[in-house]
């Protein structure tokens, strides 16, 4: 179709241009790239955000690894694994990249995930929602960050069973991401005793969800599962409020950020269970980091861009302790750190490539119970690393031997 | 998911979907019939009569102010493009009237997400219109119900302005024949820029009406674009009534198909336009012999 062909030019055009000024690297020369949703439904979660953390955490690194000035460079995967994984390739052949940082969407950070094996170059997934890149897909290279969807469904999921839900519906992103999440959401419903009566897949990037949730409340199910992230979750979240979905049903969102309940607002959003590992207002070390970021960029940071904060000063250390930029030397350290930061206490990357962390439940806080701007989450569980991202001997890794 | 009762609403719920996609095509095909520019920034402009819409609710708190903010500024911006660029480009050959509009409508999302950022944006509905409306055989929110309503107005209105007034004779003679209209002594590039306010008018109307429905994103337009050409096609290009009836065939074809499988809307909504252009290929209300 013209139109698409249209559309593609620009981003030729301006991909064309930022390749040929990007210079070589030097040897033992730190290059981060980040390739991530500059502009889509993702860019809110992410994004230009997550841009702003990543240059923090190399400023509050002092600029400067092993003698050599770092390089951050950005670009847009518009949410196409084909444009990730030709950013990457590029990056990697041209520019001398040694760490990968972003992905946000699963299909891209698959796609992502084949370059870092073939170009082996760590690349650090935030963002993307798939257990797999840890899992059946893993890699040497690939370290998973923040969440995965075994962990937004161990949290979200069984709390709202025990909670009395015990019949599903889904509203599923059309992709790799909400399928995995879909998925292991619906293995905990049915471990603790509920039951999915139907799914329904939704394109990515829907505007309008009166379809999908008039087929939800046809269906009387206890339970609106959101298998999707991003505006489609806001969006979702926004249709059910204004088909009174709520008098029937209740929401529960497996994958929500602070900035979507922002952008909801709390009369919308009250109640809703969810699962994050990162808030702003857990304790000091998060509230320090919080408040610098939000001084530069008017927000509070959602669990990603706090994540690309934590995986580049991370991937920074472990260079610094390996004494070089080789991957195999760097992804070595990576293994063997224990991450103690603003973002977790107790972190450590598992040999499939997992960063085992704490889950926190979440319940959306009334309006009237709300003390501050972005006062947002009441704390209703934590899980430990193992309780939310299951046991490494389960892992379906085949780097993992059992 | 198939059942008597989820037919009837996805039905019903096509109706408002397609009331909108009406209104929004109505303002794409006038313009293209008379001008014969056809407008690619006009998923932009629904997308700025949200927002324009949403800083005036920001200000007043009136949702009525927030119609017409979103309208008249889109307006403005439409009578603006013609003077400054479009006029400029009704001799030059259609690729260049399309790269030149397509380049305007990245320019305008790119602008919009610059100020607003891609967070989405909620305009509320008006209070006498929140909540939800007992059907009988569903529950359905009372706006919704209510911009098939204000929809269905604003089509009138439209109506009386293009088939009731001296205006909107020219308008019509001039998308069967423009050379004609001009050799008869009017001003054909007066009315032109008229009908480019009228048509932006239009998309930044509902752009504005369709903001409590969803969450405003700079991309909204994008995918309103793809379906108003679709219904454009299927209608029949530049025929008025032609636009209503593609965009309520376009709203049942992708809310009914959404119950089997919601990735085939797409693939069903193409294939009824190749259909129509197989059988009638100046779309099922247009005319032959149209530029």
């Amino acid at each position: 179709m013209k139109y698409i062909a249209l559309r593609t030019i620009p981003w030729l055009l301006a991909a064309s241009v930022a390749a040929a000024t990007a210079g070589h690297a030097a040897e033992n020369k730190v290059v981060i790239g980040d390739i991530d949703d500059m502009s889509g439904l993702y860019a809110d979660v992410i994004g230009p955000g997550g841009v702003e953390a990543a240059k923090m955490a190399i400023d509050d690194f002092g600029g400067s690894v092993l003698g050599n000035k770092i390089e951050f460079m950005v670009s847009d995967h518009q949410n196409k694994p084909d444009v990730g994984a030709q950013k990457f390739r590029e990056w990697a052949d041209r520019d001398g990249v040694t760490m990968i940082l972003g992905g946000s969407n699963t299909g891209v950070s698959l796609a992502m995930n084949n370059v870092a094996r073939e170009k082996k170059v760590p690349f650090i997934a935030i963002g993307a929602a798939g257990a797999s890149l840890t899992g059946k897909d893993c890699t040497p290279y690939t370290v998973h960050y923040v969440y995965d969807t075994t962990a937004l469904g161990n949290g979200t999921a069984k709390t709202m069973v025990k909670q009395g839900g015990k019949t599903w519906f889904f509203l599923t992103a059309d992709y790799a991401f909400g399928t995995q999440l879909q998925d292991s959401a619906s293995k905990v419903v049915e471990a603790n005793g509920g039951k999915v009566i139907g799914a329904v897949r939704v394109p990515l990037s829907t505007s309008d969800f009166s379809s999908y949730l008039l087929q939800a409340q046809n269906t009387g199910a206890q339970v609106l599962g959101l298998a999707n992230a991003g505006n489609d979750f806001t969006n979702s979240i926004k249709a059910a409020d204004e088909f009174g979905i709520a008098k029937t049903m209740k929401p529960a969102a497996l994958l929500a950020f602070v900035s979507d309940i922002h952008s909801l607002g709390l009369k919308t959003a009250q109640g809703l269970y969810l699962t994050t590992a990162w808030y702003w207002d857990l304790n000091d070390k998060t509230r320090t980091f919080a408040k610098r970021y939000y001084e530069k960029t008017k927000r509070e940071p959602t669990m990603n861009q706090a994540g690309y904060y934590s995986a580049t000063m991370t991937y920074l250390n472990a260079v610094k302790a390996a004494g070089s930029t080789n991957s195999e030397k760097v992804m070595a350290e990576l293994k063997k750190m224990k991450i103690d930061d603003m973002f977790t206490s107790s972190g450590k990357i598992r040999a499939d490539g997992l960063m085992e962390h704490e889950m926190y439940i979440m319940q959306v806080k009334k309006p009237e119970e709300s003390k501050q701007p972005w006062d947002y989450y009441k704390l209703v569980q934590t899980m430990s690393g193992e309780e939310a991202f299951g046991k490494l001997s389960e892992s379906a890794c085949p780097l993992v031997t059992h | 998911m198939i059942s008597w009762p989820n037919l009837i609403s996805q039905l019903f719920n096509g109706l408002a979907l397609g009331a909108l996609l009406a209104l929004i095509s109505s303002g794409l095909t006038i313009i293209y019939g008379t001008l014969g520019v056809l407008n690619l920034a006009h998923g932009a402009m629904f997308m700025i009569g949200g927002y324009a819409g949403f800083v005036a609710y920001q200000y007043t708190e009136s949702f009525i102010l927030a119609v017409i903010a979103g309208s008249l500024f889109v307006m403005l911006l439409g009578v603006a493009m013609e003077r400054l660029i479009i006029r400029h480009f009704y001799h030059r050959p259609h690729e260049d009237q399309l790269l030149v509009t397509f380049g305007l409508g990245i320019c305008f999302v790119e602008l919009v997400r610059l100020v607003f950022s891609s967070q989405s944006q909620i305009v509320p509905p008006p209070a006498l219109f929140r909540g939800i409306t007992n059907l009988g055989f569903m529950f359905y929110p009372t706006y919704r119900l209510a911009v098939v309503g204000i929809v269905a107005i604003a089509l009138g209105a439209l109506f009386l302005v293009l088939y009731r007034t001296r205006l909107g004779m020219i308008v019509r003679a001039g998308i069967e024949d423009s050379v004609m209209v001009d050799s008869l002594g009017i001003n054909v590039y007066r009315v032109f820029m008229v009908v480019f306010g009228i048509g932006a008018m239009a998309a930044g109307f509902a752009g504005i009406v369709n903001a409590p429905v969803v969450s405003l994103t700079p991309g909204i337009g994008d995918d309103i674009l793809v379906q108003t050409f679709v219904v454009v096609v299927i209608g029949g290009v530049g025929s008025f009534p032609g636009a209503i009836l593609g965009g309520l065939i376009a709203g049942e074809i992708i809310s009914v198909t959404s119950m089997f499988n919601p990735g085939y809307a797409y693939v069903m909504l193409f294939a009824a336009m190749t259909l129509v252009l197989v059988v009638r290929p100046h779309g099922l209300l247009g005319a032959q012999g149209r530029e």
